[in-house]
């Protein structure tokens, strides 16, 4: 039976902080844009966001975006595309300045401008011991406010949303590679439609579900990167994950990185402020992922806290009650709920937690996704664009600081909405034609779920997923564990393929959207093993027992895994910036 | 733990039913969600929503004993060891704990969530002070979820007709914001018997937020700006 075909000048799919702002440009640019998410808007990821965003507004300390894309660079260990760095750094305050005017409620300093606070590896002055005031803050609820605030014009600008749709597969010509559609689910009725687009704007996410301890919601499950891998595009760089250093032991709800930024530090068993010891200047507010390491090998070394000695505490008690209340109060309410503790009075236990993957999809810094092709390992690939957390333009490099995830999600979703006004104002045909078979993937997928009725468990092969993940791919790595994770995940990979779901409704299967969502879990997955079991060296969020040293040498390229036989290749990083002179590699030291 | 929850699925029941569930719980399950999770581990075709599990994206709220409550900040140990799990009262049911939320959005979407302000925008933020920007404490940090809404006698009645209490929270987070320009506008649009003064005061709607939030606080706030504007 032919599915029903829907037109489209954009499809954004996601409705998070970079998708709603991609589908802001889109609406006031008048094309006829829909955004597609697996849940409400203001239900999406960017919701969890606490600390800030970037923006060197010097508000409090004097500041410019220099000394940001210096420190970017830096947090990146060097592996960031140096362009897209500058690029970001330099709207910085443009797109944080035209959130302040669309409502978002900042904090406010006493003179009326918007509230700053230090973070992690923000500095003054290309590195130095001060730390610049950069992140712009509501309170502990940036990411709440911003989604809100987004949401909010949207609907002024009348966004059309197709609320609790899933998107399935990218539709590709198979001509030249374009992307001219996708086939998604309405969760509601079951239906399966084709979404025709002359652009597409993936902005799915982050896949953190992919551990058994993360920070992620149930919904961050990599869709987009599912849907690029099985397109036959590349992913990057999938071996870089942040551990955050603060989720709250045993739960892995996300305790904001500005807790130390408004003066709370890590403590361990001894009561001794262990990351003056691994971080003489930036101590607690060294890089995320300095201080995860810093972390794990505290616990490892037997100074852990608590009876089994598998976390430490972080102490916001010597705040003033009010401060805490003022600035912190929604990680009072997390502590209070999560870890029976209130941090007026008592410390929060804590471990570094998964929380944010730096790999993704390749853009460039217009959000036009990159693949190789013939001479160029960055050919645009025709009608297909990706923001935020699923994309990998890459800003974030090896490590991302704090608060950048925000603005990145401000600056690539405006910057991919004005590309795509661009780039359909410059098409003179309507639609192309969408090509046989455009849906046969995806359907082969919900047939397959709708007749199986014996095999896998979906649950069964997904915690079995994510406890590989954990135990194979942590903050410290080692040879044998990624090499047998290698094998572990690719048998995970074959079970997945013979999962079954007892539920065959087709109204609200949430089954059925869980066990899809799987498939998209194991290429995430999948790619983060093979791409860390490759790269012999240490950056950023890779850290190999066997190869403890950065070696820009050998290893100063991004990974490019491929899902057709789980293949790799590289390509160089953009040491370049657009204006400023290249930002050499260096010892970084916090 | 026992768990009887509302079952209904229209594809293939012809009324909705209860149906027990014998949840195994340990000590690593702290929250209504976590048990939630393991009845549908159990079995699969339960449907609810759930996605931050921290209590900040609002999805899966839900009437617990009688309560409008979220499942993931919803302790266990404060609950009793037989829960009974109803979808949001007041809203069609898709199926099981899933209910339509159209009406309640409609409402959010008809007090213009967004600040209007029609002066060209300065090169840098426009300037709030910090007392200013302590009004919107309280009001901002609503998550629709609809728990207070859903609670409501009022909005029960007029769902159609009556804003209810997240719409005119957030309502008066607009008004109360000084950046916002269309106090008159907005004012005139709730000065009605039914989008403002179905409010009875019956304060459900405090009683059941999540976030501690007071929709009735800003609903009398709203009323005292009506008279003061007739004064």
């Amino acid at each position: 039976m032919a599915l029903t075909v829907r037109r489209f000048d954009a499809i954004v799919v996601g409705a998070g902080g970079s998708g709603m702002r991609a589908a802001l440009e889109l609406s006031r640019g008048s094309l006829k844009t829909a955004v597609l998410t697996k849940v409400f808007p203001t239900r999406s990821h960017t919701v969890a966001a606490q600390g800030g965003v970037a923006a060197p507004l010097g508000n409090s300390t004097e500041d410019n975006w220099h000394w940001h894309m210096y420190d970017t660079v830096k947090g990146a260990d060097y592996l960031g595309d140096q362009d897209a760095i500058e690029y970001m750094c330099r709207r910085a305050v443009e797109v944080v300045v035209e959130l302040e005017h669309m409502g978002m409620p900042f904090d406010r300093l006493e003179n009326g401008k918007i509230y700053q606070r230090p973070f992690g590896g923000h500095t003054q002055d290309y590195g130095s011991a001060k730390m610049a005031m950069r992140s712009c803050a509501a309170a502990d609820r940036t990411g709440h406010a911003m989604l809100h605030t987004l949401y909010q014009q949207n609907v002024r600008s009348n966004t059309q949303f197709l609320v609790e749709w899933m998107a399935l597969d990218l539709i590709r010509d198979p001509q030249d590679g374009a992307i001219v559609g996708v086939v998604a689910l309405e969760m509601e009725t079951g239906e399966i439609s084709i979404l025709q687009a002359k652009a597409v704007v993936l902005a799915t996410g982050g896949a953190g579900r992919i551990y058994w301890a993360s920070t992620n919601a149930f919904i961050n499950t990599g869709d987009g990167i599912g849907m690029a891998a099985r397109a036959g595009l590349p992913l990057q760089d999938m071996e870089f994950w942040q551990f955050h250093p603060t989720g709250v032991a045993g739960a892995g709800v996300l305790i904001t990185e500005g807790v130390r930024g408004e003066g709370g530090y890590l403590l361990n068993k001894n009561g001794e402020r262990f990351m003056e010891r691994y971080a003489p200047n930036a101590k607690d507010l060294a890089s995320r992922d300095v201080v995860s390491r810093a972390m794990t090998t505290e616990i490892k070394e037997g100074r852990g806290c608590g009876p089994h000695g598998d976390y430490l505490e972080l102490k916001l008690s010597h705040l003033k009650p009010e401060d805490i209340i003022k600035r912190l109060p929604g990680i009072r309410e997390i502590a209070i709920k999560f870890a029976n503790v209130d941090p007026i009075r008592d410390n929060i236990p804590v471990v570094p937690t998964v929380h944010y993957q730096m790999g993704g999809i390749p853009t460039n810094y217009m959000g036009q996704v990159v693949a190789p092709e013939g001479n160029s390992k960055e050919a645009i690939v025709p009608g297909l664009y990706a923001v935020g957390e699923c994309a990998c333009v890459s800003v974030h490099g090896a490590n991302r600081l704090g608060t950048n995830s925000l603005l990145d999600l401000l600056v690539f979703g405006k910057a991919a909405g004005e590309q795509v006004i661009k780039d359909i104002r410059g098409q003179p045909t309507p639609h192309r034609n969408l090509p046989k078979n455009a849906d046969e993937n995806s359907l082969t997928r919900i047939d397959r779920l709708n007749a199986a009725n014996g095999g896998e468990r979906v649950v069964d092969v997904l915690n079995d997923l994510r406890r590989t993940m954990q135990a194979h791919c942590g903050v410290f790595r080692f040879p044998d564990d990624l090499q047998k994770g290698v094998e572990k995940m690719k048998e995970i990979a074959e079970r997945s393929k013979r999962i079954f779901i007892a539920d065959k409704s087709k109204v609200y299967n949430t089954a059925r959207v869980e066990a899809l969502e799987l498939e998209n879990l194991v290429e995430t997955a999948l790619s983060t093993m093979v791409c860390a079991e490759a790269r012999k060296e240490s950056r950023g969020a890779q850290a190999r027992a066997d190869f403890p040293e950065r070696d820009d040498k050998n290893w100063m390229k991004h990974t490019l895994w491929y899902k057709e036989g789980n293949r790799l290749e590289y390509k160089p990083v953009h040491q370049r910036p657009l204006t400023v002179p290249t930002m050499e590699p260096k010892v970084r030291s916090y | 733990m026992k768990l009887t929850i509302y079952r209904y699925d229209p594809d293939k029941d012809a009324k909705p039913y209860y149906q027990d569930y014998d949840v195994p719980v340990d000590s690593h399950d702290r929250m209504l969600l976590d048990a939630l999770v393991k009845a549908k581990a159990l079995d699969d075709s339960l449907a609810f929503r759930r996605s931050c599990r921290e209590g900040v994206c609002g999805s899966d709220a839900m009437n617990v004993n009688g309560k409008n409550r979220l499942a993931c900040i919803t302790k266990l140990a404060e609950l009793p060891d037989h829960v009974t799990l109803r979808p949001l009262p007041g809203l069609p049911v898709i199926r099981d704990l899933i209910v339509d939320m159209t009406q309640f959005f409609k409402q959010y979407h008809s007090i213009k969530p967004y600040v209007i302000n029609n002066d060209p925008p300065p090169e840098r933020e426009r300037l709030q002070s910090p007392e200013d920007r302590d009004h919107l404490n309280g009001l901002y940090e609503c998550i629709l979820c609809a728990c207070c809404s859903t609670s409501c006698p009022s909005f029960w009645w007029n769902p159609d007709k009556f804003v209810g209490p997240a719409g005119l929270l957030q309502a008066y987070r607009f008004l109360a914001d000084t950046r916002d320009q269309a106090t008159n506008e907005r004012l005139d649009d709730l000065n009605d018997p039914y989008r403002l003064f179905r409010c009875h005061t019956i304060m459900a709607c405090a009683d059941v937020c999540p976030k501690n939030l007071n929709p009735t606080k800003a609903i009398n706030h709203i009323k005292d700006l009506l008279v003061k504007r007739t004064v």
